[in-house]
């Protein structure tokens, strides 16, 4: 075994234990660090909330922090920022998640501090009240944001109303306004429990001790109203206009945010669908697309691609920044890009740089104490296997050209495509 | 910190090495003593756009080569240009190191500068201006070093003005790579899983041969003092007002520096470790529901630059209200000084902010890049222990001495309303 692949985490030398309430710790023993790093999840996303709540589940992770039974909200922060300890919560989709890092010395005042924001928050009036100033001032500043604007006219073009990812964790401002204290308090009453917990810990720490410290924390958390895991659907095919166009008066460059349905990380051709991805708009310098669009043609100092892939079906999206005199000609050389990729099989080169470029990046990847845990929590949280990273090389290298193909045809449909822009006047692309 | 090996070559290259065994991973960077602030007027921007060209090939390492040579090999790679420096760095799995030390070496003396190449990226380099121009903060920041700085070269933006982006040629982006890009204005430095001596003789025979020569006298002119406070109102379309507060601090090797960084740990709580809602700052501004948010920077610097207060104002309050509740804090502090136990929270966040550092090897590389640049490549190391021997009387004295209207620019952001058509409403 290589010094790289005995350094990765897995099924051998992550301690796993999972307490009888439901709670999943996970810990990863790193001695050449003088830190410690949390990371965990709960069931209790965007996804719970209704149309008209949005943005709930995030103000609910926002306002842990402001104020618990035994604790008012410059005892809880005093606590940490004294040790240089560091702890938050964010509201996503899927699950609200948390963070925090401290020396290893602290580890328990970590464990004990996400416990208690966790299980007995108060939600103060008047810090509720004070976020939520703070939320609309964010997002009255996103309005004039062609970045967000761009991202939010896809989104909402792509997932109809019907399904949740129309709307954005954060909400909007009229949702976010008519949130009422009561909201916060039922909404943590019924969705934050031990069921489907994960918590994992890695740093300079001895597993034994820290599952005990995590036991003693958690162990006696229960919540029998906990409702079962929500799953998001397919999206129906959308109704709406795809080429939406946003005006944002006083701007100098006009953002484009392209999007379709792309597969949720457990789908059978996810890995081939990022190694396609990464062809269309990562690898090098953004890929074909940035090789297009910036390298030879000269129209955007940005333009790549992404694919989401959590727990539900997330979007692949291409972004750039043009003037607003290419956007027209920046689009068409992405659509290019597209039916290329669709309709061309990748050369072996083209297959063998990013196999080669996924595999390689490992090392990067698990340099941090953050990065180790972030790759332990997601093998829990997608049930991939604590083997999964060691066994991530045969994964990518068993993907041929023929699968790349597959998954691109399968997800990039031009008809289908999304096409919003946002910028100093209204396009139409 | 130990096993420093500081090592300078006869072409005059300094050559910084840090063995780190942690992770089988290395970070190598070259770091040029130049950037925005050796920048005449009529070529800003210059050093950023060089950066750029950097990307765009060799004779041995044609345009995308690198791209795909260093992706492969499962590593990253990127450059930043700010207004003291021009870094670029590598960071690879330990066994892939071979090929960040032939890129560096070979497109020190070497890159290409191609005429088309250089016209493209002139329209991507227009575009990244562009981009920041959406943002408003970016309009206060440009008219607030201009404010600050009416002579020396900190007085624009790293980008560049946009006029030279449009008017400077191949041939003046050429020159000025060439004079600065030299062995003796630069230094080599590699922080991870190798062995010291192996690794100084992959540099010496890579970086031995390029000719050497005297470091490049270096274009920079000094600030005069200023002479009474400054004020700078910027008008964007928008719906946020922000309000900054800046004085005049030290260069980053005046022990003086450590005093005020100490302070800003204090005031603001940015000491890198958390986010602190302890911090006066903090209660004073957000807590009483004045700001959404307010941040402080202090950014080490070769020469004399800034430390500076930001606040994003909520709905309906005023950036005259956060100027009275900034100015009631440094007064406090000016005139009360810190207690003991602040002062200890600083110190302990700052320990936890330099463990938290060292986890990463690129990060430690940058600091060891950072601190040749700044004239003292003990400087990182040195960071933490200079900041323990801050004392409450320190902080109180560089309160006084540089919290004053005389060290004083202040900056508004006031959001007009326009309607879509762009006309004001």
């Amino acid at each position: 075994m290589s010094e790289i692949q005995a350094s990765i985490p897995n099924a051998g030398n992550i301690t796993r234990a999972q307490l009888d309430n439901g709670v999943t710790l996970l810990v990863y023993e790193n001695p050449a660090v003088l830190s410690v790093n949390v990371m965990g999840s709960l069931q209790a996303g965007g996804i719970y909330e209704t149309p008209r709540q949005s943005g709930l589940a995030s103000l609910v992770a926002g306002a842990l922090m402001t104020g618990t039974r035994g604790r008012d909200f410059d005892a809880i922060h005093g606590s940490l920022e004294d040790a240089g300890a560091d702890l938050g919560f964010r509201g996503h989709m899927h699950k609200l998640g948390f963070s925090g890092k401290a020396l290893a010395e602290d580890l328990g005042l970590l464990l004990d501090g996400a416990s208690d924001c966790l299980r007995n928050p108060i939600f103060p009036a008047e810090h509720v009240e004070r976020l939520r100033g703070e939320r609309l001032t964010w997002l009255q500043y996103s309005n004039f944001d062609t970045r967000y604007r761009a991202a939010k006219a896809m989104r909402q073009a792509l997932y109809p109303e019907t399904h949740p990812y129309h709307y954005g964790t954060y909400g909007d401002e009229a949702s976010i306004a008519d949130i009422a204290l009561d909201d916060l308090k039922n909404f943590h009453a019924e969705h934050f429990g031990p069921a489907g917990m994960i918590l994992v810990i890695v740093g300079a720490v001895d597993a034994a001790d820290a599952i005990g410290l995590a036991a003693d924390a958690f162990g006696d958390w229960r919540n029998p109203e906990q409702p079962a895991i929500r799953q998001a659907h397919e999206p129906e095919q959308s109704t709406a206009d795809l080429r939406p166009s946003v005006s944002v008066p006083g701007k100098t460059q006009s953002d484009i945010s392209m999007g379709i349905v792309g597969p949720a990380r457990k789908a059978g051709d996810y890995l081939a669908a990022q190694l396609a991805n990464s062809v269309l708009g990562e690898f090098g310098m953004m890929g074909r697309i940035g090789k297009s669009v910036r390298e030879e043609k000269g129209l955007a100092y940005y333009a790549y691609s992404r694919l989401g892939g959590g727990h539900g079906p997330d979007p692949w999206t291409i972004s750039a920044g043009v003037n607003p005199e290419n956007v027209e000609l920046a689009i068409a050389s992405i659509m290019e890009e597209i039916e290329r990729l669709t309709t061309e099989a990748v050369t072996d080169e083209d297959l063998a740089d990013n196999q080669s470029y996924f595999t390689g990046r490992m090392p990067l990847r698990l340099e941090s104490n953050e990065g180790i845990a972030s790759n332990i929590h997601s093998m829990e949280s997608f049930n991939l296997g604590l083997d999964y990273l060691a066994n991530y090389d045969d994964m990518i290298y068993r993907i041929t050209t023929a699968d790349l193909l597959r998954a691109a045809r399968n997800y990039l449909r031009p008809e289908r495509m999304v096409v919003a822009v946002a910028g100093p006047e209204a396009s139409t692309p | 910190m130990p096993n420093l090996t500081h090592h300078t070559l006869p072409n005059g290259l300094t050559v910084l090495l840090r063995e780190a065994h942690s992770a089988p991973v290395i970070s190598w960077w070259l770091a040029y003593r130049v950037g925005s602030r050796n920048e005449p007027t009529g070529k800003t921007g210059i050093s950023h756009w060089v950066e750029h060209m950097m990307f765009k090939g060799t004779k041995r390492f044609p345009a995308g080569a690198l791209d795909r040579e260093i992706d492969r090999a499962g590593g990253q790679w990127n450059a930043f240009t700010s207004m003291d420096a021009t870094k670029y760095f590598e960071t690879l799995p330990a066994n892939k190191i071979d090929i960040a030390l032939e890129a560096e070496a070979d497109r020190m003396t070497k890159a290409l500068f191609d005429a088309d190449e250089t016209e493209s990226e002139r329209t991507v380099i227009i575009s990244e201006r562009q981009g920041a121009e959406n943002q408003p903060t970016f309009w206060l920041q440009e008219e607030l070093r201009g404010a600050a700085f009416r002579v020396h070269g900190y007085h624009h933006e790293i980008i560049g003005d946009e006029t030279d982006l449009r008017t400077m040629t191949r041939d003046d982006l050429y020159a000025h790579y060439r004079r600065h890009y030299q062995p003796s204005n630069a230094a080599a430095i590699a922080v991870g899983a190798f062995d010291t001596r192996e690794m100084l003789a992959k540099i010496e025979q890579r970086f031995g041969a390029i000719e050497g020569g005297a470091a490049p006298d270096l274009f920079s002119r000094t600030e005069p003092e200023q002479q009474g406070e400054r004020r700078v109102t910027v008008e964007r379309p928008g719906n946020t007002a922000f309000f900054e507060l800046c004085h005049r601090a030290p260069a980053a090797t005046h022990e003086d520096w450590f005093k005020l960084r100490l302070l800003d740990a204090i005031l603001s709580g940015s000491s890198g470790a958390s986010d602190n809602k302890t911090s006066r700052l903090y209660q004073a501004l957000v807590k009483s529901e004045i700001a959404a948010g307010v941040g402080a920077w202090m950014t080490p610097t070769v020469d004399p630059y800034l430390y500076s207060i930001i606040v994003t104002l909520r709905d309906g309050r005023s950036p005259a209200e956060a100027e009275a509740a900034l100015l009631k804090e440094i007064a406090r502090l000016s005139a009360d000084g810190v207690s003991e136990a602040e002062l200890n929270k600083a110190r302990k966040q700052t320990r936890a902010a330099f463990a938290y550092s060292r986890e990463s090897v690129t990060e430690q590389a940058y600091g060891l890049a950072q601190s040749f640049i700044l004239g003292d490549v003990h400087w990182f190391d040195k960071f933490s222990d200079r900041l323990m021997r801050v004392s409450a009387a320190d902080v109180q004295e560089a309160a006084a001495r540089y919290l004053v209207p005389q060290r004083r620019i202040v900056g508004i952001l006031n959001p007009i309303a326009q309607d879509e058509e762009g006309a004001p409403a």
